[in-house]
């Protein structure tokens, strides 16, 4: 009886692991059979969400004109980290979508290869995402759209373009003693800085971060921060901030910056194409213009960021992942299908002229960028973010420059390998 | 023993009577008789053993897959052990203790175990994978379109099967529309009669061979890549399925010297196998590393290191007080309150129980963020409803004073919880009795209600210390840290341990995971060493009011 018990038991588990398995096993087969009616074989795609919803229409039409299945998988956080991950054991996309910024790291960890565009392919972008796209030499992704911030102002209040910070500063006192608005200027900053939105007044005073090697190529062995031109910037910066002009502000954070702009409390925004659509939403008649600089000073540069798809180096189909990366990405269709997703600059010229009718933002967006300065992809940048951006806070603050600039400088250097 | 093991499912059970009687040789067919058996009780069974083997073998497949032979060991005896152990009727407790044992070793110990391995290890972003993996890393990065070569329009083609034939490259070129074939001998030109080829350049067919389509080329990629067709300036190489170019790999590995070697400027790279780097006679190294072992070295960063060092003891110390001010605040003002509802002359207590818990209820992740933009200088809530104008984060002390209110209005309802499921233990003729002896409310509540309080809380008191001593969400989604000294912005005044080292381990170039292990050992040993000494006086309490 207690054997016949156990062998009951035993009989019906294998049962259930065989049917357990036979549910495995059924899918393959499956698979097969589709994959026999696409008669090819499949690309993994992964991007963040809003991106994937774009690039869905187009990857299944390439996956139909070619016989073969791509799917497009949505990472919405820490696509590069889990990238990276992913790919290192083996389980990674054949291609990934993501900022130019990456590079570097994906590089350093063996994630991604170069890309072949023939030279005639490559012309047909904007020489900048180009540039961008290119480390140590080699060009590692197709770049499909650019940004950078501009200075976006509320013509109600301010109906003419400064052409310096100073001419800014004083329009934005005037608003503020009329108080028709609170603030001079909404340029984030927050407790502990924000290197990104202030680069263009660093640049204007003269500052730089990192000197270039003799190819073009970012030397993060000349490293600006900590140099007396970075400290000269950083007294002109200081100028504007709690303890002088108070066009710079602490207060003035990521989060509240733009609903501050569109809530009519400060004419002025320095922000990207992404506070476009909140600003249409509160009905704010507005234009944009370049961020300005300091009178007499140099040309106010942002950083220009670049999205582009990459190659996995581990992906399972390398061979389509580059068919789809270096002949179906560089097609204009699918950079203004992007664009519709997310309202960013293509960075094909063909693509960029057909929506520049529609948009005119996009062009006084890519003017203001012209000017620009590649975002740094070399890895050494990470080091660069965060101790930057606390030197600009404590120095809004009304930290002494020189001191609080040289520390920064003497960190980042200790973080560089 | 089986008669107070009671478990749910009467499965358990039946087996669980038996080996007491054991000793009864036939008798026990009559006892298993009245061990209930029950169809429920089996199916259970049936159905949690399938699933077993169902999930060991969904796990076998990759492993099988991936040759790790040790793994697959592991998964099969413990697979035949669990079998083993519930289909016998004996080892009662083992079949209790077996389920929170794997789940411990795999949830709890193999994590640890792994963190402290890779304390030792160099693991970064840059030495992720091993030497072999750099090294494909560095030649294939290295790839260049050989200067000037064309650009050739291809078609993969076989001369068997579709499915399985050896490839061939049919390459057109560009300017003077000759085909050629190619494969790993090299390149053979093709009777321009025997070939049709696209407008575009693409050979559509060509006798004696089958031109694949991209769906039957894309199935067979990693050939297609693998295939490299030697030129005279370098090799022929796929872009795709539709273009090939020639070129050549600048850098290539060097078994001999155990270096990189640059074909162009001829620098070389020398392997480095302490730093798990390829290292020039300069010093300058390829970013792409790979994993070594290092030993103590991230250890010994921790203490030298003046960066790392230099303001340990001070963010130590508030670290301490952070933990400290966080539990004892809530304790006390979650106490105060649950004392003040547990008066029976209060009225309404359910209705201001719902409103205190309401913080608890709410996502502490969301709050967080919530209190920061109230604590906003010029826009925040509470400057502007108090008619204030503290920079709250932008000064240490006032930043240290704004985390712990933040602590405390997220901390308290959860005190005032337990500390009400407390009080309602305390028999009330105890502080009766006190009353009746004379005592005032505060004596009585100094020696009696306190210290019985005390003793059914300390361990959780304990255990809000160690959560609060590495709360980094509660710092880093308000100040992040914040202020920072100008001259120093890896150390601020609001830092805890965990916020700081993430800071270290993550801000600098990527990730450096062996450097976090390490750190991580250090934060435990201290929190061990702390509750280890508050359990030990926590349990003398007990043996005195017990």
């Amino acid at each position: 009886m207690r054997i016949r018990t156990a062998g009951v038991v035993a009989v019906l588990g294998l049962a259930l692991a065989a049917s357990g398995c036979g549910g495995s096993s059924n899918d393959k087969p499956a698979a097969k059979e589709s994959a026999k009616a696409a008669t090819g074989g499949k690309l993994v795609i992964w991007a963040d969400d809003k991106r994937t919803a774009a690039l869905k229409p187009f990857a299944e039409q390439f996956g139909k004109e070619n016989g073969v299945t791509v799917e497009v998988q949505a990472v919405s956080k820490d696509l590069q980290t889990n990238f990276v991950t992913a790919s290192q054991q083996g389980s990674g996309p054949d291609v990934v979508v993501g900022a130019h910024d990456w590079i570097g790291n994906l590089v350093q960890n063996g994630a991604i290869d170069p890309v072949q565009l023939a030279a005639e392919q490559k012309s047909a972008f904007n020489e900048t995402a180009i540039k961008a796209v290119t480390f140590n030499g080699q060009l590692y992704g197709v770049p499909y759209a650019t940004e950078n911030i501009a200075l976006i102002r509320n013509t109600e209040l301010a109906p003419e373009a400064p052409k310096t910070i100073e001419d800014l500063v004083a329009t934005g006192k005037k608003l503020k003693a009329d108080k028709k608005a609170s603030e001079i200027l909404c340029l984030q900053s927050g407790q502990n800085g924000d290197a990104y939105h202030v680069y263009p007044l660093y640049t204007s005073g003269g500052g730089y971060l990192f000197g270039t090697t003799a190819n073009g190529d970012y030397d993060p062995k000349d490293l600006g921060v900590g140099k007396p031109e970075s400290i000269a910037a950083f007294q002109k910066i200081a100028k504007l901030g709690e303890k002088g002009e108070g066009a710079l502000k602490r207060s003035i954070t990521g989060e509240n910056s733009i609903a501050t702009f569109t809530g009519k409390k400060c004419a002025f925004l320095v922000s990207g194409p992404w506070a476009i659509a909140d600003a249409k939403k509160a009905n704010i008649t507005y234009d944009i213009s370049p961020v300005p600089g300091f009178a007499g000073g140099k040309e106010a540069q942002p950083f220009v960021g670049v999205q582009a798809f990459y190659v996995a180096a581990k992906g399972k189909n390398k061979a389509l992942a580059q068919e789809f990366v270096t002949n179906y990405v560089t097609k204009p269709e699918l950079a203004v299908a992007l664009y519709k997703a997310e309202p960013r600059p293509p960075a094909l010229t063909a693509a960029f002229d057909q929506v520049k009718g529609t948009d005119p933002d996009l062009a006084k967006f890519s003017e203001a960028g012209k000017n620009g300065q590649v975002l740094p992809a070399i890895p050494a940048m990470a080091a660069i973010w965060d101790p930057f951006g606390k030197a600009e806070a404590a120095i809004i603050g009304g930290a002494d420059p020189a001191k609080t600039i040289t520390g920064a400088g003497k960190t980042i250097a200790g973080q560089i390998k | 023993m089986s008669t107070s093991l009671s478990g749910p499912e009467p499965a358990m059970q039946a087996p669980g009577r038996e080996p007491v009687r054991s000793g009864l040789p036939r008798t026990s067919r009559t006892a298993r008789n009245h061990a209930p058996i029950t169809a429920t009780g089996l199916v259970v069974k049936v159905v949690l053993l399938g699933l077993v083997a169902g999930i060991a073998i969904w796990v076998a497949f990759p492993l099988i897959e991936a040759k790790m032979w040790v793994g697959l060991a592991i998964l099969l005896a413990t697979t035949a052990g669990l079998f083993y152990l519930y289909l016998t009727p004996r080892h009662i407790p083992v079949k209790y203790l077996v389920p929170g044992t794997l789940l411990l070793i795999a949830f709890q110990v193999f994590p640890v175990l792994y963190t402290a391995s890779t304390a030792f290890t160099n693991f970064a972003d840059g030495h992720r994978g091993s030497k072999d993996d750099a090294v494909v890393a560095i030649q294939s990065s290295s790839v260049k379109q050989v200067a000037g070569s064309a650009e050739y329009a291809l078609s993969i083609a076989t001369k068997g099967d579709p499915t399985s034939g050896p490839l061939v490259f049919l390459v057109t070129d560009p300017k003077t529309r000759a085909v050629s074939a190619g494969d790993g001998e090299g390149l053979r030109p093709l009777d321009a009669g025997s070939v049709s080829v696209a407008p575009g350049g693409k050979v559509t067919a060509a006798d004696g061979y089958t031109v694949l389509n991209f769906g039957q080329a894309s199935v067979r990629s990693k050939e297609i890549i693998d295939l490299v067709v030697p030129t005279p300036g370098g090799a022929l190489r796929s872009n795709g399925l539709s273009r090939a170019y020639e070129g050549r790999a600048i850098r290539a590995y060097d078994t001999g010297c155990d270096c990189i070697k640059d074909s162009e400027t001829g620098k070389t790279w020398t392997a480095d196998e302490a730093d798990g780097s390829f290292v020039a006679a300069d010093g300058e190294r390829l970013t792409q590393g790979w994993k070594v072992n290092v030993g103590l070295q991230n250890f010994s960063r921790v203490l030298t290191d003046p960066n790392i060092s230099g303001p340990f003891f001070g963010t130590l110390v508030w670290n301490f007080a952070f933990a400290i001010g966080s539990t004892g605040l809530t304790f006390l003002l979650g106490m105060a309150i649950a004392l003040a509802l547990h008066s029976p002359r209060m009225r309404g207590t359910n209705l201001y129980r719902v409103l205190l818990i309401l913080p608890y209820a709410m996502p502490s992740f969301a709050m967080l963020l919530v209190w920061r933009d109230m604590f906003n200088t010029d826009f925040g809530l509470v400057n502007n409803l108090f008619g204030l104008g503290v920079d709250w984060f932008g000064e240490a002390w006032s930043a240290r004073i704004a985390v712990l209110l933040v602590q405390l209005w997220l901390g308290y309802p959860y005190m005032f919880l337990v500390a009400t499921g407390a009080l309602q233990a305390i028999p009330r003729e105890l502080t009766e009795a006190t009353s009746v002896d004379g005592a005032s409310p505060w004596a009585s509540f100094k020696a009696v209600t306190l210290p019985l309080l005390l003793v059914a809380l300390s361990p959780l008191l304990i255990a809000s210390f160690a959560y609060n001593f590495n709360n980094i969400n509660a710092i880093w989604l308000t100040t992040e840290g914040g202020p920072f000294p100008a001259d120093n912005p890896t150390n601020g005044a609001t830092d805890l341990l965990i916020t700081y080292t993430y800071r270290l381990a993550f801000g600098a170039q990527g990730a450096q995971f062996g450097m976090a292990a390490a750190i991580s050992i250090f934060i435990f040993a201290i929190v061990a060493t702390v509750s280890a000494i508050s359990f030990r006086r926590t349990r003398k309490q007990e043996e005195v009011y017990s």
